[in-house]
């Protein structure tokens, strides 16, 4: 038999051909095999973040039954998710955020009571922050602060909360919290994904159900005449 | 088994006088980027010498059919399939590393230990050598990878493999004295420590040279 030229131009294109398609045939079948249980792991991953936004503890075992038993609701308002869940008896909705960090995307989910304003809780995450500097901002001691802060002012317009070094006064009278030491760029990307996420929620926040707003207003006017008192 | 001296040689030169890293001086990017902590630099360690490995043997075992003007698109297609299997494997099993690895699994079609093994051994040699060659060099990556991991996470985070080494009380915060060398975490200090492997190594191997 004549041996081959695997010089040739036909050669070449078929063997090119031959190649791509086995290559693109076992790729394809390892997807579909294999997409069940990443989509699987992806959705796991989320509901951690959620459990972690609501301040509640997990393992890698229990994280999908502990998802299902807190949370009730996973919805969306005007195309962006929002999930509703029940903390000790009390109603939590968790938001998503999504903005930009030093080296690349940075997320999170914030946890809000059923004011729309009070911070119950809150989870980052980031692709590829700088670990002891920006990476810190999933730390717990970076995360706690944010707890019970405010992220509207008394006329209902959403300010979020500010991320600033510390002894710096937020522009706009919002409530705020120390940024971390070394981390500028990361801190200024958590503090604009803040904002940036909450306002695209503007409709959702501003919607307050009367009697809370009410409650609120009283309670704030107690407030007041306290501190004259004082 | 006995090896004879020259599948001896294949092994186990990559992983000291003929060495990627300090030798070779390929694939200096990846070890940059994933040696923070050890874990991601230890499954990147493990992802790249199964795919070399794997990879030289597809392309020792097809060698003489592959046409000469298309070798290293032919090279660069079994790469990325391997690459692509084991990101696909990696998110469907070990979620978190495959996220904390995230682009890097992906930049391994571009780490030059590949092409260069596949190019300068692969294409010339038998299958059962190529495999051992793959081997060696993934390995011979791997230390590198591990030693300058290890020393940047103990001392950049005071941890290995997230366990904490460094105590707590020890740390300025905490009424200590001791802080983390944040310049252990950039970039830039894989690099140096990366120049010291090779000082120390071609220090001990002068006749070699």
């Amino acid at each position: 038999m004549k041996k081959l030229d695997t010089n040739s131009n036909v050669y070449t294109i078929i063997y090119a051909t031959i190649i791509v398609v086995i290559v693109a045939v076992l790729l394809a079948v390892v997807n579909q095999v294999l997409s069940e249980r990443q989509e699987f792991n992806k959705k796991l991953d989320v509901q951690k973040q959620i459990l972690t936004s609501l301040n509640i503890e997990y393992t890698a075992e229990n994280a999908g039954d502990l998802y299902k038993q807190y949370v009730q609701e996973d919805s969306t308002d005007n195309g962006l998710p929002l999930f509703v869940a029940t903390v000790d008896g009390a109603k939590k909705y968790v938001l998503r955020l999504r903005g930009r960090g030093l080296w690349g995307a940075i997320w999170g989910y914030i946890a809000l009571n059923d004011d729309k304003n009070t911070i119950f809780g809150i989870n980052f995450g980031h692709e590829s922050e700088t670990p002891g500097l920006g990476g810190d901002i999933v730390t717990a001691k970076f995360r706690e602060q944010f707890k019970g802060k405010k992220i509207k002012n008394a006329n209902n317009d959403v300010l979020s909360v500010a991320v600033l070094k510390t002894g710096t006064l937020a522009p706009n009278g919002q409530e705020q919290v120390d940024a971390l030491a070394g981390a500028t760029i990361t801190s200024t990307g958590v503090n604009d994904m803040l904002l940036s996420s909450l306002i695209e929620y503007t409709e959702f926040l501003q919607e307050v159900d009367e009697a809370t707003y009410e409650e609120a207003q009283v309670i704030k006017i107690i407030e007041r005449e306290n501190n004259e008192t004082n | 088994m006995a090896l004879s001296q020259k599948t001896k040689e294949t092994l186990l030169g990559p992983l000291n006088t003929n060495n990627p890293i300090v030798v070779q001086v390929l694939g200096i990017c990846s070890a940059l980027a994933v040696t923070v902590q050890l874990k991601p630099a230890l499954v990147m360690s493990i992802s790249v010498t199964i795919i070399v490995a794997l990879a030289n043997v597809i392309v020792s075992l097809i060698r003489n059919t592959i046409p000469m003007r298309i070798r290293i698109i032919v090279q660069l297609v079994v790469v990325a399939a391997l690459v692509t299997l084991v990101s696909e494997v990696l998110k469907a099993f070990a979620y978190d590393v495959a996220m904390q690895l995230s682009v890097y699994i992906g930049l391994i079609i571009t780490n030059c230990i590949l092409m260069g093994r596949l190019e300068a051994f692969a294409m010339t040699n038998k299958v059962w050598d190529s495999f051992l060659d793959g081997l060696g060099n993934g390995l011979g990556y791997s230390i590198i990878l591990v030693v300058v991991a290890f020393v940047r996470e103990l001392f950049g985070s005071g941890t290995l493999f997230g366990i904490r080494i460094i105590p707590e009380s020890w740390y300025v915060a905490n009424g200590g004295f001791y802080e983390n060398c944040g310049l252990m975490v950039m970039p830039a200090m894989a690099l140096i420590l990366v120049a010291c492997v090779i000082w120390f190594h071609r220090s001990i191997n002068k006749e070699s040279k």
